[in-house]
């Protein structure tokens, strides 16, 4: 009967715990789409090839190397892309595609960024912001470059 | 006057151009670049309660640790540093738009051909990624338009897939959603579907119509 009751515990764990993966998969905010020399992906603690295809999610940090490129297509067609010796922070993404309202918040703490704003941008004026380590660059539906020493 | 007063003057005068040096060296470049369609756009500068306004093509923020200094970048300038990033930049999403014969889930046959296209665009990409949008007229409540949205998003994405659009690498090959759009007057609003592809898509709106996207 304990035996019973324990496997019962169990299984109701996986269960919770393939629901927990199901969410996060929901909360994939863009993809990577082209990648050159050494990227990576930072996530909880972790260090993941940011290779071509992969998935990015809210509070990645995207990194390049020397000689290195990443470009990324977000969930509401904002374009970055990011140059040699990068460190580009996905800090907040949130997008309604029902409505095309949400809220981007990306900081680029060092290296080189091209942006596109996308949906999410054509919003409100304040939905998108890009942060430099001094300076806030409120995006207002446009293409935009810029560095961070 | 004192040798003091001349080392006293040396020294303020040293801690004047340190103070300068730290207020003209830049840790930042902000260019704005002029849009493919030409329609007005903007950047806000802010460095604390310091603004600055960028809103013509290559006009320039330099970073400081006081302000944003403004200046006009040249295209030069911009591929010299920037070129690396702007390279490396995915293509744009290709956005098509398909109508349906009104009060039916069938294509017009005009829309019937966009679907070549669509396919074409999805193959012409490394990694598609398609996400469909079905839209509805205003007319009507949002719960229920939403429904019909995601109920047309739905049928053209199980068509596309029909159509012989190959699986996937990626996680979530095909998304299907419904979209809204309030600002519209309902006249404005055909019957459609939207399809947008980050490597291709559609869209479509109205009683009959469906959209997705390429990117």
């Amino acid at each position: 009967m304990v035996f019973a009751l324990t496997r019962t515990g169990v299984v109701a764990t996986v269960l919770a715990a393939l629901s927990l993966s199901t969410l996060v998969g929901a909360a994939e905010i863009g993809q990577i789409k082209t990648a050159k020399g050494r990227v990576t992906i930072e996530r909880d603690g972790h260090t993941l090839p940011g290779t071509v295809g992969a998935r990015l999610q809210s509070a990645d940090v995207v990194k390049t190397g020397a000689d290195s490129a990443v470009g990324i297509t977000m969930d509401d067609d904002s374009l970055l892309s990011a140059g040699p010796g990068s460190i580009l922070s996905l800090d907040r993404y949130a997008f309604e595609p029902t409505t095309g309202q949400g809220r981007f918040d990306a900081s680029l703490n060092k290296g080189t960024l091209a942006v596109i704003s996308g949906r999410i941008a054509k919003g409100s004026s304040d939905a998108m912001t890009v942060r430099t380590p001094t300076a806030v660059l409120g995006v207002r539906g446009t293409e935009f470059v810029v560095s961070s020493e | 006057m004192s040798e003091f007063a001349s080392v006293a003057r040396r020294a303020v005068s040293w801690v004047l151009s340190c103070v300068l040096v730290a207020a003209c060296a830049s840790s930042g470049t902000i260019v704005l670049l002029p849009e493919k369609d030409g329609h007005p756009t903007a950047v806000v500068v802010k460095e604390g309660d310091k603004e600055l306004i960028l809103d013509q093509p290559y006009a320039a923020a330099k970073i400081t640790p006081l302000r944003p200094s403004a200046y006009r970048a040249s295209p030069q300038e911009v591929e010299a540093q920037f070129g690396a990033a702007l390279a490396a930049q995915p293509a744009r999403a290709t956005a098509f738009t398909l109508y349906f014969i009104q009060g039916s889930d069938e294509l017009t046959d005009e829309s019937k051909q966009d679907v070549d296209r669509i396919l074409a665009e999805i193959a012409r990409r490394p990694v598609p990624d398609v996400l469909v949008v079905g839209h509805t007229d205003a007319v009507g409540n949002d719960t229920s338009n939403d429904a019909l949205g995601q109920q047309r998003a739905d049928s053209m994405r199980a068509a596309l897939i029909g159509r012989g659009l190959s699986r996937p690498k990626t996680s979530e090959p095909f998304r299907a959603a419904s979209g809204r759009r309030p600002s519209q007057p309902p006249t404005a609003l055909p019957s459609r579907v939207t399809a947008a592809s980050r490597s291709w898509c559609a869209e479509g709106a109205g009683r009959s119509a469906e959209r997705s996207w390429a990117r």
